[in-house]
């Protein structure tokens, strides 16, 4: 018996590094630690109450954020454990197998648990704030997006110390992901995580449309849209185009796995490139949802800290809508080396061309927003100044390698890897990084300390020239994307060492930014005007952080840049608008139904990761049953009555 | 939201109702014959090579009329037409997947 149980866990939990031991005792004593607190100060009910069971938009948007950064926080510790090992030639720190492993996992959470989220997270702050709603259109569903990525997140993370981790790359291609290449469980838990997660993004996705279509406040006409909310609508509408490619492609994959099917093997007529094909459908669409939202964050920061109208609003909202569509007609550049011929890649390689235009025309109408602004460098302002000569040198190298013939010298290399790391973390990290200052206040009703904010930008920036302009050129000289060591005679150690330097000054800024938040946390900068930029749009004409309701009465739009036009307006000492009466607010109510299905789903996705159909079938039952209660429940919603209505608004009102 | 209209969740009652039972029926019905019909004609070997397919294609094609007509209430719509404009949306995606990947995959001599 024991020596079963003993054979048991040796197979089940993974073993043999001092690292993962290492993540072993800091995931138990974290997991205590947070037990314990919670228990001591009685703090259970809370939790579930206020935050496992709400529906509240504000809040499911800082679960998000709180999620992703601490996802950014893992990715982070597995970019500088590559880093490290690169450092020198020849080093021992990590064997290839791990290495393989580290690059997988850094990729997969960087993209689809660090990036989606922070995205969806600030989506779910601003939105509805912005266009003068309640709530997104379904709060029911937003929530279970939320838990839905939640448990597909754990689910992928724990990988780490259960089971064995996936080692075929981030976007898995076969044969490497099928079972003859990886037999483990890892690759399973890459599928479920990834597929998890992937149902809550479609869903968002949804949500996010119908809202900004529908639930927009009287008088807010298409043209006066804020530019952050086209943004996401770009966005939105490329998700619901892009994710059910990548569903069905992993379906199939996990078909060939599970069933032993051949859709992507290499024998018994399957067909590997289809794979390459198919996940590239949704890969490059996928990187401009994610880009898409930043320069909408882009261009309201630019805008306020210009203190002036966004140059070119039409121009720019065309060139967002068009790129959200032509996004997907590209889709080929990332394998222009699979051999498909002149036509095919000179196709696609115009393709790409074409989009890099839109791209382009978006930094002059910031660069014209600037001009002559009244400019005051905060720091959201100072990413967004920092993005543009990022992103200005990124989309150029991004030309260079849409050019075909040239592709087959740049493509795998790690000239390849500056370039997207140079759009990943100058344009949409960066953009995150500045809605995450530009809103903190709104959320929590408190500002981030300015000086702490300024090193962390500094540092974060040198870091970034200094990891990623070497790559550029040790990639030029042969160096591969996913080498785990390289030798002396190569001559590429002093580049690499100078791009490990980099990659821990942005470790250290990563820590600046803790510090800035646990510091702003203890000295509270409280933000009592709920305007503390001087902002122009609806989110700022509400108290921070904003009452549960949002806004107290449906504001009544009549311009773009509305608030700020009725700042300027009352400062001309004309009357302000009049307020419509009070009247009892609808409201969504909590529910416990996305928590709890979420966990079902979790069971599901365990269950056939490891072929347990005893886990995965009750898992499958709780995931209908929960369904079926939520169809067959009325109650989902109640009134806010008009004096509770006053003495919120009263209360904010005294700490103005 | 209550100032909203009626864009928020299903109590608030959509005007017309969204088909009758008969209306679901008569899709259920059809939709699951366009589905054994491919079916046994492969199982049992009915037909073969281009016969096949274009039974195959054919039938895919009116299920998704199917789907469409009696289940997403193509032909109901009033107002901003958001139906037809997601459906060309849609459609052009699919072409875009069926024969951007068959036009890829002909010309690449590795398969
Ligand atoms: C200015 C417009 C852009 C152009 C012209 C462009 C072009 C390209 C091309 C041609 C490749 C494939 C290179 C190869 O495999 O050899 C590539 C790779 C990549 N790009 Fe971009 N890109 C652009 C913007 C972006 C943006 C905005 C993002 C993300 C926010 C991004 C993320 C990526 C990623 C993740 C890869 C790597 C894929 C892999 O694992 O192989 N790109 N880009
Ligand atoms: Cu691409």
């Amino acid at each position: 018996m024991l020596d079963k149980i003993k054979e048991f866990a040796s197979w089940f939990f993974v073993t043999g590094d001092p690292l993962i031991y290492g993540a072993d005792i800091a995931i138990a004593l974290t997991t205590a630690a947070i037990i314990f607190v919670l228990t001591y100060f009685k703090k259970w009910k809370w939790l579930w109450r206020e935050w496992l069971t709400t529906v509240d938009h504000k809040r499911v948007g800082i679960m998000y954020i709180i999620a992703s950064l601490l996802m950014l926080f893992r990715g982070g510790v597995d970019a500088l454990l590559m880093r490290t090992q690169l450092a020198f030639p020849d080093m021992q720190f990590l064997s290839p197998e791990h290495y393989n492993q580290v690059f997988t996992t850094h990729g997969v959470i960087m993209i689809l648990f660090m990036a989606m989220p922070l995205m969806f997270g600030l989506f779910n702050i601003a939105v509805p704030l912005q266009i003068g709603a309640r709530d997104v259109a379904f709060p029911f569903l937003n929530s279970l997006s939320f838990w839905l990525f939640f448990m597909g997140a754990m689910l992928f993370n724990m990988s780490f110390v259960i089971g064995g981790s996936a080692d075929a790359g981030w976007l898995s291609y076969p044969p490497l992901s099928e079972m003859t290449g990886s037999p483990g469980v890892g690759q399973d838990f890459y599928i479920w995580g990834i597929q998890i997660s992937g149902i809550g993004s479609l869903m968002t996705g949804i949500n996010f449309i119908v809202t900004i279509v529908k639930m927009r406040a009287p008088g807010m006409t298409w043209s006066k849209i804020p530019m952050f909310t086209w943004s996401v609508l770009s966005s939105c509408i490329t998700i619901i185009i892009a994710f059910p490619v990548l569903t069905v492609t992993l379906a199939l994959l996990f078909l060939d796995r599970y069933l032993g099917a051949h859709f992507f093997t290499m024998d018994g007529g399957g067909n590997a490139m289809m794979y390459v094909n198919l996940i590239w459908m949704w890969g490059h669409p996928e990187v401009y949802i994610v880009v898409l939202p930043a320069f909408g964050i882009y261009s309201e920061i630019v805008s306020t800290f210009s203190k002036k109208r966004l140059f070119g609003y039409g121009s720019m909202v065309f060139a967002m809508m068009s790129i959200s569509l032509m996004s997907y007609f590209t889709w080929l550049h990332h394998f222009f080396t699979m051999g498909s011929g002149a036509n095919v890649n000179t196709f696609f390689a115009i393709t790409t061309m074409i989009i890099a235009i839109p791209t382009g025309v978006k930094i002059f109408n910031w660069l014209f927003t600037m001009y002559r602004g009244r400019l005051t460098f905060s720091t959201p302002m100072l990413w967004s100044i920092a993005f543009i000569p990022c992103f200005v040198v990124g989309g150029m190298t991004g030309v260079m390698l849409s050019v075909a013939p040239a592709d087959f010298q740049f493509h795998n290399s790690y000239f390849l890897i500056a370039h997207f790391h140079q759009v990943l973390i100058g344009g949409v990290a960066f953009g995150y990084f500045a809605g995450l200052y530009y809103w903190w206040p709104k959320m929590f009703g408190f500002k981030l300390n300015e000086t702490l904010g300024k090193w962390a930008f500094w540092i974060w920036n040198i870091g970034f020239y200094v990891c990623f302009m070497p790559q550029y050129f040790v990639g030029l000289d042969g160096m591969t994307r996913r080498v785990s060591t390289y030798s002396w005679d190569t001559g590429w150690w002093g580049l690499n060492f100078t791009s490990t330097i980099g990659g821990f000054l942005m470790g250290i800024g990563f820590l600046f930014q803790v510090w800035q938040i646990a510091h702003s946390i203890k000295f509270m900068e409280k933000d009592t005007t709920g305007d503390p930029w001087n902002g122009r749009t609806l989110e700022w004409s509400i108290p921070s952080p904003a009452p549960l309701y949002n806004f107290a009465t449906t504001p009544q739009v009549t311009e773009r840049d509305d608030w700020w036009e009725e700042k300027e307006r009352i400062a001309a000492g004309k009357a302000p608008k009049p307020q419509p009466v009070l009247e009892p607010i609808h409201m969504p109510k909590n529910s416990a139904i996305p928590f709890i299905q979420s966990v079902c789903w979790f069971a599901v996705g365990f269950g056939l990761v490891f072929h347990w159909l005893w886990i995965a079938i009750p898992g499958l039952l709780g995931v209908g049953i929960t369904m079926l209660a939520h169809s067959f429940n009325y109650d989902t919603d109640y009134y806010i009555p008009v004096d509770e209505i006053i003495r919120t608004e009263e209360a904010a009102r005294r700490s103005v | 939201m209550a100032q909203h209209g009626s864009t928020h969740g299903s109590h608030s009652g959509h005007g017309g109702g969204h088909g009758s039972l008969k209306e679901y029926v008569i899709g259920f019905a059809l939709s699951i014959i366009l589905t054994i019909i491919p079916l046994l004609v492969v199982m049992n070997g009915w037909l073969h090579g281009t016969a096949a397919i274009i039974v195959l294609l054919g039938t895919a094609a009116l299920q998704f009329a199917v789907q469409l007509l009696f289940f997403m209430h193509l032909r109901e719509e009033k107002g901003p037409r958001y139906n037809l404009m997601t459906l060309i949306l849609g459609l052009i995606v699919v072409i875009t997947v069926v024969i951007g990947s068959l036009w890829i995959m002909a010309n690449n001599p590795m398969y």
